[in-house]
């Protein structure tokens, strides 16, 4: 019994030197195992005098509390050491780039149509396509643009023979549509068109949006009201100046062109805009008599507006595109700016 | 249409500058093109005569002139150019004087001679294009000493109007007088055209035999002209200024009345016209050589001018060279007519013209303007070439006119298409300034529509006039209403969006390709395919329709190939265009293409190349979008465009809705395409159907599974046996996993293992071992008997 303070400090001592935790354990088995050395002290207890036995009793299991405790704490840093040594050899570099695919992306034309579409969509006007080899009734007699007409000239069709072409316009959708629907009809139509046209400003195939809004007393005020919240909204600037100017197509009546603030020098003038502040955007104007009667569509009852604009010309304003032929080229170096 | 705004401001002169006049024009619907000055800037320059010339006694070339400017003594000046004479009046720059590009007239001696200024030529004062032949020579009566910019009125701009197709009336000075007058409310001063005094009897017989294409047809004869009389220079500058050259003073005086009242006209040499003039359809294989130069072959669908012998001129359009005036014609025959506009449509083009004439025919001539506009030529001609007019010959067919039925406008139409009562003094007003005579307001107006207007016919085009005079920016503005109403929506179609983005996300890039492409390059891909061909292509390169999106993208392929993209993913969407025309169809496709490294380069990336099962995997992910994975094949099969050993077709519930494959390695060659490439196209409609999802109860009960292999030969497909195998291990079969495809050490020659990973489940009890065994043994049998398996132990 008389050994027992100089055991304790023994096993202290073990136990702060113990390096890990197997050796940790030897230290526990070797004092408080069912051999080890307090336990042996516990069970001479039996040998003591029976007035001796509580005193003793009490002083031993103090001190094999105090070594499981000491052994705790002493497991619980070793623990800790370990984990911190396992996290500090699994370090990695961070800022290295993650692994996989890298995203693609949509054309700008794309996001530009389809831009358009949720903006419309949002005012409940569904979307609406159609072919894009078309027949002279449908790009132009139910417009109102009768073989030799004049207006023929405004678009350089590409013909396949005598009555079959490429659409110059969306237009023919909207034909085929009110064909098929009863008014009230809200509809956006994108898609390809074709002019025979190749220059700097202008290539063979682009991108038109068309709407077309027929209903009972619908008016130009009507006309002009989308017009200038959907510019305003798609350039994302609520003061954007629109401006209606008087114009010609053969399928509306009255007609308008729409011109707004340059985008690019707000107004103050510049190369984009030739210097004259404002830009053309898009065509517009009421649904002429004539249309709705090749469609089919009481034009005593009802009334609409129609308009049109092309993609690649508000994709250019709204990126900054400098060069129209960039859109078909499909250089990936172009494409992915519009990631 | 060009114009001179000082001579339009000769009609009508609102209190506006120039770019407010022109910004006016453009409001009212004839948008403005150009502004340009109609001179180059200079300062200094007086009218000046030269009173003396003596040769320069050191150089050949030069003369000495004495020039008086007006200022006191006549000045020394050294002139190199050809044709100065005494007596001429020219354009004088003094000492001092600022030519244009900022050219500064200085006191100079040349070869030793004295120089005090400069007297110009037509080019050196930006009054002509090019280099001008000597000295700009000015009429005899220009007054010395004044300022030349001054007294040529050259502070003037040449405003350039785009008129839309709709307004031939506006292609000439009243034309646009008249708008301008409208929208500015301001006073029109028209010309005072009275008739000439015919001089003699002197007819030339006309008769008209196609009455609806030549309605009306006057013609005049003018004996004993001088055609080498010279234009005076304030009519040579209003033609310059409106963008035509002076020829002579018979075909100025024509321009120049088509400029100012929009009549074209025409002048013959009446000495070699033969009998009298007949309007008539070309014969058939008729031929005539134009003004230009050029021989036509006519037929009966053009309208000519002709004599009893020959065609003159095609109607409208452009005179024949034989019948045209020139400096030694002495006696005219002078034209005014009006040619329906379905006469003259589409003639120029035909004929590879378009003229000044066939411009405004095409878009109609004022009907009531050809005896005025008779007059006037006569009368500005007498005064230049002189000559005895005879008295008009006329055909007239007042039925063949064009008839300008009244239009009725109603006020309540009006308020409600443009949403405000406009009041009736501006309505009348802007009638009357249109040239319309409108009744009495009431509650709707009857209108009379002027000879000029070919574009009115209908009660919204009058709404149109009022419209865009009172101003379409003055017009309210509202937001139309509608009632709110559902739509039903199809939940189990895939919105094409969806496609693209799912695309995008697996790092594809949207190509936007022409659905023209090359017909070499189509046919190279598929030698077979039929499909339209343009009849007028911008270039044989872009002449026949797509069939296939494979043409396009490996066009762009190549672009980028050719710029040092190595990795390229690509997509398209987009319709193909197959068969005849008369069997066409316009199918949506959505197509695709990789080539370069499977892996973005990268510090943990592969350096392995794409392969097909790279592409299937990003196909078949495509195919699963909508759900309905199950229901798609890919067969082996041949394609010419691609390798025949890595080609599959894509069928979904046995319809052929596309292709993958890889690009057949000698169309690669004679591409010049080095690396592999692959391909797939698919019907748009075949993706976006999908399904909707529908619930199956969750077994609570314990799942089976095991796994088989199988060794069977390597031509066997592994979806086939994969179906047979599914089809015989029963109902409760839940989920079957390819999960290893050997070849190679501890596998026969020419055969390949396959394992795969059965799991059953039943809804509603355990699986005994004994089911299990059962399902296994027919799963093995099918495979031996059918596929030549083998169970590998």
């Amino acid at each position: 019994m008389d050994h027992l303070p100089a055991l304790v400090n023994e096993a202290s001592a073990a136990i702060a030197a113990a390096e890990d935790a197997q050796a940790l354990d030897q230290v526990r088995v070797r004092y408080l195992g069912k051999k080890g050395e307090i336990t042996a002290l516990l069970k001479g207890l039996g040998q003591l005098p029976p007035e001796e036995r509580p005193a003793a009793g009490e002083r031993i299991n103090e001190a094999k509390q105090a070594l499981q405790q000491e052994l705790e704490q002493r497991r619980q840093t070793l623990e800790q050491a370990a984990l911190s040594a396992q996290l500090e050899a699994e370090r990695i570099d961070v800022t290295l780039p993650g692994r996989g695919e890298v995203n693609g992306g949509l054309h700008p034309v794309t996001q530009t149509l389809e831009r358009i579409e949720a903006l419309f969509q949002h005012i409940g006007f569904d979307v609406a396509v159609g072919p894009e080899i078309e027949d002279d009734f449908h790009n132009f007699e139910a417009l109102n643009i009768p073989a030799h007409h004049p207006a023929r000239g405004m678009a350089d069709t590409f013909y396949f023979d005598a009555t079959r072409l490429l659409r110059t316009h969306t237009s023919p959708v909207q034909v085929r549509t009110m064909q098929t629907q009863e008014p009230p009809i809200r509809i956006v139509c994108p898609g390809r068109v074709y002019r025979s046209d190749s220059d700097l400003t202008h290539t063979p195939m682009f991108h038109q949006v068309e709407g077309l809004l027929v209903d009972e007393g619908i008016s130009f005020a009507d006309l002009k009201g989308t017009i200038a919240d959907f510019l305003q909204a798609f350039f994302e600037r609520d003061d954007l100046q629109v401006r209606f100017r008087p114009s010609y197509f053969p399928f509306t009546e009255p007609s308008a062109e729409v011109d707004i603030q340059c985008v690019m020098c707000r107004g103050e003038g510049c190369r984009v805009c030739s210097h004259s502040g404002w830009l053309e955007v898009m065509g517009c104007g009421m649904v002429h008599p004539e249309v709705f009667r090749h469609s089919g569509i009481d034009a005593s009852r009802f009334t609409g507006f129609a308009f049109g604009m092309g993609a690649e010309r508000l994709a250019m304003l709204r990126y900054g595109v400098n060069d129209l032929r960039l859109f078909f080229d499909n250089d990936l170096r172009f494409l992915r700016q519009f990631n | 249409m060009k114009f001179s705004e000082a001579w339009l401001r000769e009609w009508v002169s609102p209190q506006l500058d120039t770019q407010a006049l022109a910004d006016a024009i453009t409001m009212a619907g004839l948008e403005v093109d150009a502004i340009e000055p109609v001179g180059a800037v200079f300062a200094g320059v007086v009218v000046a005569e030269v009173v003396a010339k003596a040769p320069h006694p050191d150089a050949d070339k030069l003369n000495v002139c004495q020039v008086q400017d007006g200022s006191g003594e006549p000045v020394q000046v050294v002139c190199g150019a050809p044709n100065v004479a005494v007596g001429q009046k020219v354009p004088f720059a003094r000492v001092g004087a600022v030519l244009p590009e900022d050219f500064k007239i200085k006191r100079a001696k040349l070869r030793g001679v004295e120089s005090h200024g400069m007297i110009c030529s037509a080019s050196e004062l930006g009054l002509e294009e090019g280099h001008s032949e000597g000295i700009y020579v000015l009429p005899a009566d220009a007054p010395v000493g004044k300022d030349f910019r001054a007294w040529m009125t050259l502070d003037d701009s040449t405003i350039d109007v785009d008129l839309t197709p709709n307004r031939g009336d506006c292609l000439s000075l009243r034309g646009i007088a008249r708008e301008v007058g409208c929208v500015t409310a301001t006073r029109v001063v028209e010309p005072n055209i009275a008739p000439v005094v015919a001089r003699s009897n002197a007819q030339f017989p006309i008769a008209v035999s196609d009455e609806a294409g030549c309605p009306r047809y006057l013609g005049r004869v003018i004996r004993d002209v001088d055609l080498s009389a010279q234009t005076p220079l304030w009519m040579r500058e209003r033609l310059r200024r409106s963008g035509i050259r002076s020829i002579d003073p018979a075909v100025d005086v024509t321009n120049y009345v088509m400029l100012e009242l929009g009549q074209p006209m025409h002048a013959f040499d009446l000495d070699v016209l033969e009998g009298g003039i007949e309007v008539r359809r070309a014969h058939d294989g008729e031929r005539l050589t134009l003004l230009d130069g050029q021989e036509v072959v006519l037929d009966g669908t053009t309208l000519v001018i002709a004599d009893q012998a020959k065609a003159l001129a095609i109607a409208g359009v452009m005179g024949g060279e034989d019948s045209g005036v020139g400096a030694d014609t002495r006696h005219l025959f002078l034209e005014a007519a009006f040619f329906a506009p379905l006469a003259v449509s589409g003639k120029a083009r035909e004929f590879g013209l378009h003229t000044d004439a066939s411009h405004r025919f095409e878009r109609g001539v004022d009907p009531d303007i050809t005896r005025p506009a008779m007059e006037r030529a006569t009368e500005l001609l007498l005064a230049i070439v002189g000559g005895t007019p005879g008295p008009i010959s006329e055909v007239r067919k007042p039925a063949h006119l064009p008839q300008r039925d009244d239009v009725t406008l109603s006020r309540e139409r009006l308020a409600a298409c443009l949403d405000v009562r406009l009041p009736d003094e501006e309505i009348q007003r802007i009638f009357r300034g249109l040239g319309m005579t409108a009744s009495a307001p009431g509650d709707r107006w009857r209108v009379q529509i002027p000879s000029w207007r070919f574009d009115i016919a209908i009660e919204e085009d009058l709404i149109e006039e009022l419209a865009r005079v009172h101003g379409y920016n003055r017009l309210p503005v509202r937001r139309p209403q509608a009632r709110l109403s559902l739509k039903s929506a199809d939940e189990a179609l895939q919105p094409l969006r969806r496609v693209r983005r799912h695309l995008v996300s697996r790092g594809y890039q949207e190509a936007v390709t022409y659905s023209f492409v090359s017909p070499e390059l189509q046919s190279l891909l598929l030698p077979e395919a039929v499909s339209p061909t343009l009849a007028n292509p911008i270039s044989s390169d872009m002449s026949v329709m797509r069939h296939s999106l494979f043409p396009g993208l490996l066009k762009a392929l190549m672009h980028n190939l050719n710029r040092q993209q190595q990795r390229v993913r690509l997509f398209e969407t987009g319709l193909v265009f197959q068969g005849e025309l008369d069997a066409l169809t316009q199918t949506p496709m959505i197509g695709g293409l990789v080539c370069g490294s499977r892996d973005v380069e990268g510090w943990a990336a592969g350096r392995d190349s794409v392969d097909f099962f790279d592409l299937k995997g990003d196909l078949e992910s495509l195919l699963a979008l909508g759900g309905c994975a199950d229901e798609w094949q890919f067969v082996a099969a041949s394609h010419p465009a691609l390798h025949p050993g890595r080609t599959a077709q894509l069928y979904r519930g046995g319809n052929a809705q596309g292709w993958i494959g890889a690009l057949h390695p000698s169309i690669r060659a004679q591409l010049g395409i080095k690396p592999e490439v692959y391909l797939f196209e698919v019907a748009q409609q075949a993706v976006l159907e999908g399904r909707i999802a529908a619930f199956q109860p969750l077994s609570r009960y314990p799942e089976v599974r095991r796994d088989l292999a199988f060794v069977v030969e390597a031509e066997v497909g592994v979806a086939p046996l994969l179906e047979a195998i599914r089809a015989r291990a029963g109902e409760w079969l839940t989920q079957w996993q390819l999960f290893d495809v050997y070849q190679g050490q501890g596998v026969a020659e020419g055969h390949k293992s396959i394992a795969l990973g059965l799991t059953w489940q039943h809804p509603s009890r355990t699986l005994n071992d004994d089911e299990i065994n059962q399902l296994i043994a027919a799963v093995v049998d099918e495979a031996e008997s059918r596929f030549g398996a083998r169970l590998r132990s």
